[in-house]
């Protein structure tokens, strides 16, 4: 199945956003996601089924400043 | 300081701006009446200080508990060797005042908490993120959202920086995309990952340019999308996003209802 992660069009295995970041060694905890446009809640990720297509944007945290 | 249209010295300072059909004498009154606060004095508040100064914004307030030190000069231009030791705030006030006497620097040598963090952002038009742990960043971004202040988010780490400008109650804010802050000790800080010091002046004076663009009206901003900018790569990417329904903080049925502090990043190295 093929979806685009943060821009780029990527081949991917798993049926769920939370199967494709554990794919991809992501901890939940640390992204947002964004699922088609829609901000997704955590509880969400499992039950969030990924079809050919679909657009996911993983949005990490940026705290420097200092 | 009032942009005076009649003072020759100032029309000359500005005329560059001046001369922009977006600015004219009428935006320059506008950044010389304008009262902008930026949260730390550090790598993205240096490049922030020093173009609103040249900017000729009124009056510049800088909230900051440190003291300079050798290891902020990589990348915290305002500070200079000699500064080593002295407030940052005293350290930018100085520079800020030699660029341009005609601005007014207001110091706040304390951190910025839930006790006075409503009062002091209240006193501003506009706040500018240069904080570096992420319940500062939180904090801000909820005392935007009550005072009703725009807020220009700024965030640097390794070669990675980000821009994200807000209009509290109006666009998408911080805790729409993230609920709250990582686990303590979870993301790195820049004293524990390292950072490229000229990303500080890259990310500090796009949230310098949004906060001009917010004082003169002009111009499209940074809301409801992220600008992410990879050094490494020299790519910068804009990330839609909206005003989450569902946001603990400016969402339809709201669990954050007054002001708050997340609990510090203990793990982070103190340098100070």
């Amino acid at each position: 199945m093929r979806v685009t992660i943060n821009g780029k069009s990527e081949e991917v295995s798993g049926s769920t956003v939370l199967e494709i970041l554990k794919a991809k060694d992501v901890s939940p905890q640390m992204v947002a996601v964004e699922f088609n446009s829609k901000m997704l809640e955590r509880d969400e990720l499992g039950s969030t089924v990924v079809k050919d297509g679909d657009a996911i944007e993983f949005l990490f945290y940026m705290g420097g400043g200092a | 300081m009032v942009f005076v249209p009649d003072s020759e010295e100032q029309v000359t300072r500005y005329s560059r701006h001046i001369l922009l059909p977006e600015v004219g004498g009428k935006g320059q009154q506008k950044i010389g009446q304008a009262r902008v606060l930026i949260v730390g004095a550090g790598g993205l508040g240096s490049p922030a200080a020093f173009y609103l100064a040249a900017a000729g914004i009124g009056t510049i307030g800088l909230i900051d508990s440190d003291a300079v030190d050798l290891s902020n000069l990589q990348r915290q231009i305002i500070h200079q060797t000699p500064d080593i030791g002295r407030p940052k705030v005293a350290s930018a006030k100085a520079k800020i005042l030699a660029l341009n006497p005609n601005v007014a620097v207001e110091t706040h040598a304390a951190r910025l908490t839930g006790e006075n963090a409503l009062d002091l952002i209240g006193r501003y038009d506009i706040v500018v993120d240069g904080v570096d742990t992420f319940p500062a960043k939180f904090l801000i971004n909820d005392a935007c959202f009550f005072a009703r202040k725009p807020l220009v988010h700024g965030g640097i780490l390794r070669f990675e920086g980000r821009v994200f400008t807000i209009l509290p109650g109006q666009s998408a804010c911080l805790r729409c995309i993230f609920r709250q802050p990582p686990p303590p000790g979870a993301v790195a800080t820049c004293q524990e990952a390292g950072v490229i010091g000229a990303l500080a002046g890259v990310i500090g004076t796009i949230q310098t340019t949004e906060v001009l663009k917010l004082i003169l009206g002009k111009g499209r901003l940074l809301t409801n999308r992220l600008l992410d900018y990879d050094a490494r790569e020299t790519r910068f990417r804009e990330i839609q996003v909206a005003k989450n329904p569902r946001c603990p903080l400016c969402g339809e049925r709201p669990e954050i209802t007054r002001l708050f502090e997340h609990e510090p990043e203990v793990c982070a190295v103190r340098t100070v």
